[in-house]
């Protein structure tokens, strides 16, 4: 008998480990590749084949380059989760060399740089994003018509950049939102902004997306504050304006259905490494970012803006945190802000 | 149900909490058994919490079951029965359930077998027979502590202030954590004597409620408890199962929505708790007059194949217990204290159960794993989310890492009940609370530490500001001196002009202590300074008078007369005492004592002034006289008259200024208490007047220092030195006293200070007896 000596707690729960956290987000994002791959064809799918290992690879090189143990840090899945995530934000017609640009700025700069796990202050994905979108505008918008899929051949061929990708290309529903808002004959003629109950083939991919979220909540791997904060706060700052004009204005539902709206609420804006921490902290996160979206949405130069909102408000939530700190037990008051 | 309930209360549910497994089945299932007598019982004189216990029994002495055998030292402190009957064979350090492993003194005692009670006092009438404070006393002296958590003694919370009104008596039957089944069994199979405890606790404490919390997962135990309080309007409120609701915080805001302020007491919300076990001695030692000696602790865990509740002697070795449950030594990974949540590894199995030990977990090591590598913090917030008292533990951690205090008080560090609900759900397997302890710890250094400067800073200064003193005295008489030579070498002196000088200096000390006066009405920041400026100037004043006074009398006479100036010194002095127990009477009956002050100073310049003026004389008479070597003799003797009339002007000074001090400390504490604004003023005050005392008794103690050196040096006067010694050891007392009148109430600052004082007392009683010792041997003498 040796006797070890160590603090209480002696027991921890069963099913908790940093790496379950991140394999049941990735099992979350099914629905929605599946849905993706449906309308778009395999470029997804090639996304998420070149991403993850080339993720795994540059997050092992650094681990090296830092003395860190690779294997144990790799066990925590969260680089493979950052190349799903991004892998599912970029066009399915991506080129290999886009996606390995974006992982490296994700991985290296956004991640490691900042010390690895749990002390970046940005979302990763949304770093890789934002810096293919600035650099490379014309293929981080070059989306496929729905159901107007490729065959994999030809998303083979899109990978390796030898395809003629502009031939099959088409506007999203928020692209075409954003050339016609105003015009009501050009809105009630694109075909592309009605689908089933928002923008064709986008409903379906939100749909899905939040069905995945769904399975998160239910699952308690995320708390239901950011994303009930993020699509409340759409929907409630869309509504006035889509009531008052709705030639210029898209609908709440709209809002909630289209581009990245069910994705980014339940898979990007809850990264917890970058959000807000508290529980009112998360709601005020969440709330911001909704806005965020609508107003670039609206008015910004891209069509699509959860890569942004969630930057500026990742910048944001240390000082959200700062003041919206629980009540805690045998305390009168919440603590507020810094100490004087 | 029972009729006497009505229905069922409300109940709060507080944040978080987690629901971790069982394993309650393990311990259960069988009848409270009788643990075997061990062949020693080793008896930790710091059971409880407080002061620990002292021994009043020698080695080799034979006990009765339940004697005394160690006594309580102050308010918060237990004394110590003999579990049973037998003989003392050590007293000594053992090992303990220590967390750092540590030895503590303990009485070890051999059973004889026999188990033979000594004569006890029952009160079976306890309801006519005395005073509710008398049953408290019979409580503290049957060793009594809090049998479910820290230990506390039982009978201070029995004591609440007069301000703190009872409403309810809540009697934690919760037992949240996993495996511990002690309490469950003890309703099961003694209700009544439980109910009968809850009564004493009513008669004693007039609660309007008394509520007993049980978690929902006892059905055997609540229905057992149930038909115990039939007719006795004692309410059985069964809580959902969730750990931690046995946290006396969390039980109390479930049962009453109540929350005990952060850093206070339940008492303060008219709230008693108590746990089940508690109140079955409490039963025990009033309607039998048993002590404390034996309880019931859960043995479980995988390793044992005959797990269940003992009824255990206080004091049996753990390896003994193990022995009886049948353990499988090979298979236990990790031995446990209390329960997997909270409790402690004991690194030996040679530790006694205490009076606290309320489980011994013997766990496999798949049972309880080791723990898992640490993973970097992904702010998940799951912590947060079980945090029953709604803290940010993420941050917590954050802060306790870079040990930012500071930042971690400010996220509620300190109000953690440390109860490992965080570290249980973390996904990357942090050791939360080991952190959390870590900080805590620290903060509580940092706060001793601070004291500690503040002290030191303060004596720096005093000894600063007595060296300059010292320095501008030596110089004032030696310029008085030379003065006082160039007057009698040159007898034609300008007498207008010394005069002149000498009024200038005085008006220019009045001026000094006036400015002085208004900077510490204002509390400006600059007082040492002014001080310093205002003795110097006072000195010159004093030079200057006793040049005009030597100019006087030298042409005159030569030889001047001493036996006048002592007379004319004596008076002023008498002056001048009279003046301060006049500002005294004032300052009782809160009058303006400014003028008074101002007046006795000028008298005590005066007074001042004719002791210089009778020092001056003294040499002056003995260089005149024709025999120099007999003059040495007188001027000893002189010196020592001198000291004596200096330390008592410094004890009078002392006096003065440390009742100010004391009162000024009041007055701060009457104003913190009440929120004033004028906190830093106060504040400031108390200082000034600390330094002041400090000041008086630091030169006080010199001249004692060097009072004692002469005596021990003619090695005579053993009457003082007994006296001194039996004064700092009265005092020594007398603070051990306040101490524990501090710990009752439960103020942290306040018990740190004292405790210092305390030492520092007792250092000088030890001072004291070892020069009283010195002495006694000097002389040969054997007198005690």
């Amino acid at each position: 008998m040796s006797l070890i000596t160590v603090t209480s707690p002696h027991t921890t729960g069963q099913r908790n480990h940093t790496g379950a956290f991140m394999r049941q987000v990735i099992y979350a994002t099914i629905p929605g590749v599946a849905v993706l791959t449906w309308l778009f064809g395999w470029g997804t799918l090639f996304n998420l084949i070149i991403a993850v290992p080339a993720a795994l690879i540059a997050e092992a090189a650094v681990l090296k380059a830092r003395g860190r143990d690779v294997r144990f840090a790799l066990s925590d899945w969260s680089a493979v989760l950052t190349a799903v995530l991004l892998a599912i934000a970029i066009p399915p017609t991506s080129p290999w060399w886009l996606i390995v640009i974006g992982i490296v700025a994700a991985i290296v700069v956004a991640k490691q740089l900042y010390g690895g796990l749990g002390m970046n202050p940005f979302n990763p994905a949304m770093v890789g994003y934002v810096v293919l979108l600035i650099s490379f505008p014309l293929e981080m918008t070059r989306w496929i018509a729905p159901h107007e899929a490729p065959s994999w051949f030809d998303s083979f061929r899109m990978v390796l950049a030898s395809a003629n990708v502009d031939a099959i290309t088409g506007a999203t529903p928020l692209d075409s939102l954003r050339t016609w808002a105003g015009n009501a004959e050009q809105l009630a003629s694109q075909p592309i902004l009605h689908g089933s109950f928002a923008g064709a083939g986008w409903e379906w991919v939100n749909l899905a997306f939040l069905l995945g979220g769904i399975y998160l909540l239910a699952r308690k791997i995320i708390s239901w504050h950011i994303p009930v904060g993020m699509l409340a706060g759409m929907a409630l700052i869309a509504l006035p304006f889509w009531l008052a004009d709705d030639v210029r204005y898209a609908s709440p539902l709209f809002h909630l259905f289209s581009g990245a709206a069910m994705f980014g609420a339940f898979f990007i804006a809850t990264d917890p490494v970058s959000a807000a921490t508290s529980r009112y902290g998360r709601l005020i996160y969440g709330a911001l970012i909704g806005v965020l979206v609508w107003v670039i949405r609206s008015n910004g130069g891209y069509p699509d803006a959860v890569a942004f909102a969630v930057l500026l408000m990742n910048m944001a939530a240390p000082t959200i945190d700062y003041y919206t700190q629980p009540r805690s037990y045998g305390h009168r008051k919440a603590k507020r802000g810094a100490s004087r | 149900m029972n009729a006497s309930i009505g229905k069922p209360r409300p109940l709060f549910d507080f944040h978080g909490g987690i629901h971790p497994p069982q394993n309650k089945e393990l311990s259960n299932q069988r009848p409270i058994r009788q643990a075997p007598l061990p062949e020693q019982l080793i008896l930790p004189l710091n059971m409880h919490l407080g002061a620990p216990a002292k021994a009043i029994v020698q080695v080799g002495d034979t006990v009765l079951k339940g004697e005394k055998i160690a006594e309580a030292q102050g308010a918060v402190s237990l004394p110590v029965h003999a579990p049973t009957s037998g003989k003392i064979v050590a007293i000594g350090p053992r090992p303990i359930q220590h967390p750092s492993g540590l030895d503590a003194p303990c009485i070890v005692l051999e059973p004889d077998g026999k188990d033979l009670w000594c004569e006890l006092h029952p009160l079976p009438d306890w309801q006519t027979c005395c005073p509710p404070s008398a049953l408290v006393a019979r409580l503290r002296e049957a060793g009594i502590a809090g049998m479910g958590g820290a230990g506390f003694p039982a009978a201070i919370k029995l004591s609440p202030k007069p301000e703190h009104k009872i409403d309810q008596l809540i009697i934690n039957a919760v037992e949240c954590e996993p495996y511990i089944t002690a309490d469950d069994v003890l309703m099961r199979e003694r209700a009544e004597q439980i109910i009968g405890g809850i009564e004493i606790l009513r008669h004693i404490l007039k609660p309007k409620e008394a509520i007993v919390g049980i978690e929902d997962n006892k059905p055997e135990a609540i229905e057992a408890m149930r038909r115990a309080a039939t007719g006795t309007g004692i309410e059985i409120a069964v809580v959902p199962t969730k750990y931690p609701s046995g946290g006396e915080k969390q039980l109390i805001y479930m049962l009453t929505g109540k929350e005990v302020p952060s850093g206070g007491i339940p008492a303060q919300i008219g709230v008693v708790c108590h746990n089940t076990g508690t109140t079955l001695a409490i039963y025990r030692a009033i309607v039998y007059g048993e002590p404390l000696v034996s309880r019931i602790t859960t043995l479980t865990g995988k390793a044992l194949a005959e797990a269940g509740n003992f009824e255990v002697l206080i004091g049996t070795p753990v390896a003994s217990l193990l022995k009886a449950a049948g353990a499988d030594m090979d298979k236990i990974g990790r031995l446990v204290m209390g329960g997997p949540m909270m409790g402690f590894t004991l690194h030996s199995t040679a530790i006694p159960v205490v009076k606290t030990s309320n489980c011994i977990l013997a766990a496999t090591e798949q049972e309880l794993p080791a723990p898992a590598t640490e993973q970097p913090c992904i702010r998940c917030g799951s912590c947060a989310d079980v945090c029953p008292a709604d803290l940010l533990p993420q941050q917590l951690y954050w802060y306790a890492k870079n040990q930012d205090l500071e930042r971690a008080q400010q996220y509620n560090l300190m109000d953690c009940i440390e109860c490992g609900a965080c570290a249980y759900v973390c996904p990357s397997h942090i050791p939360l609370v080991q952190y959390y302890r870590f900080a805590k710890g620290e903060v509580r250094n940092a706060l001793q530490e601070q004291q500690k400067a503040d002290r030191a800073r303060v004596r720096f200064e005093a000894r600063q500001q007595r060296l300059a003193d010292e320095q501008a005295e030596k110089e004032a008489r030696r310029k008085a001196r030379l003065q006082g030579s160039k007057a009698s070498a040159a007898p034609g002196v300008d007498m207008a002009a010394l005069k002149a000088a000498s009024l200038q200096a005085s008006a220019a000390y009045k001026a000094a202590v006036k400015a002085l006066k208004a900077a510490e009405v204002d509390g400006r920041d600059q007082l040492a300074a002014l001080t310093s400026e205002v003795e110097q100037l006072k000195a010159k004043a004093d030079a200057a008078k006793a040049a005009v006074r030597d100019a006087g009398n030298a042409p005159a006479a030569p030889v001047v007369d001493v036996a006048a100036l002592k007379a004319a010194s004596l008076a002023a002095s008498a002056e001048y005492k009279a003046a301060v127990k006049a500002m005294k009477a004032a300052e009782a009956a809160g009058e303006d004592v400014s003028a008074l002050r101002s007046a006795a100073d000028a008298l005590k310049a005066k007074a001042d002034a004719a002791k210089a003026a009778v020092r001056d004389a003294g040499p002056a008479i003995q260089t005149a006289a024709p025999s120099s070597a007999s003059a040495a003799v007188p001027e000893k003797s002189d010196d020592t008259a001198q000291r004596a009339q200096k330390m008592k002007a410094l004890k009078t000074a002392y006096n003065v200024s440390h009742k100010q001090f004391k009162e000024a400390s009041a007055a701060l504490e009457r104003a913190e208490r009440d929120g004033s604004d004028n906190l830093d003023e106060l504040r400031k005050q108390v200082e000034r007047f600390k330094l002041k005392s400090d000041k008086a008794k630091e030169a006080l103690n010199l001249l004692v220092d060097q009072a004692k050196a002469d005596i021990r040096a003619s090695g005579s006067d053993l009457k003082s030195l007994k006296i001194e010694a039996a004064q700092t050891e009265a005092a020594a007392r007398q603070k051990a006293r306040e101490l524990d009148a501090a710990k009752i109430n439960g103020d942290d600052q306040r018990i740190n200070v004292l405790t210092r004082e305390l030492e520092a007392l007792k250092r000088e009683a030890e001072v004291a007896a070892g020069a009283l010792k010195a002495a006694i041997d000097e002389q040969g003498l054997a007198d005690s």
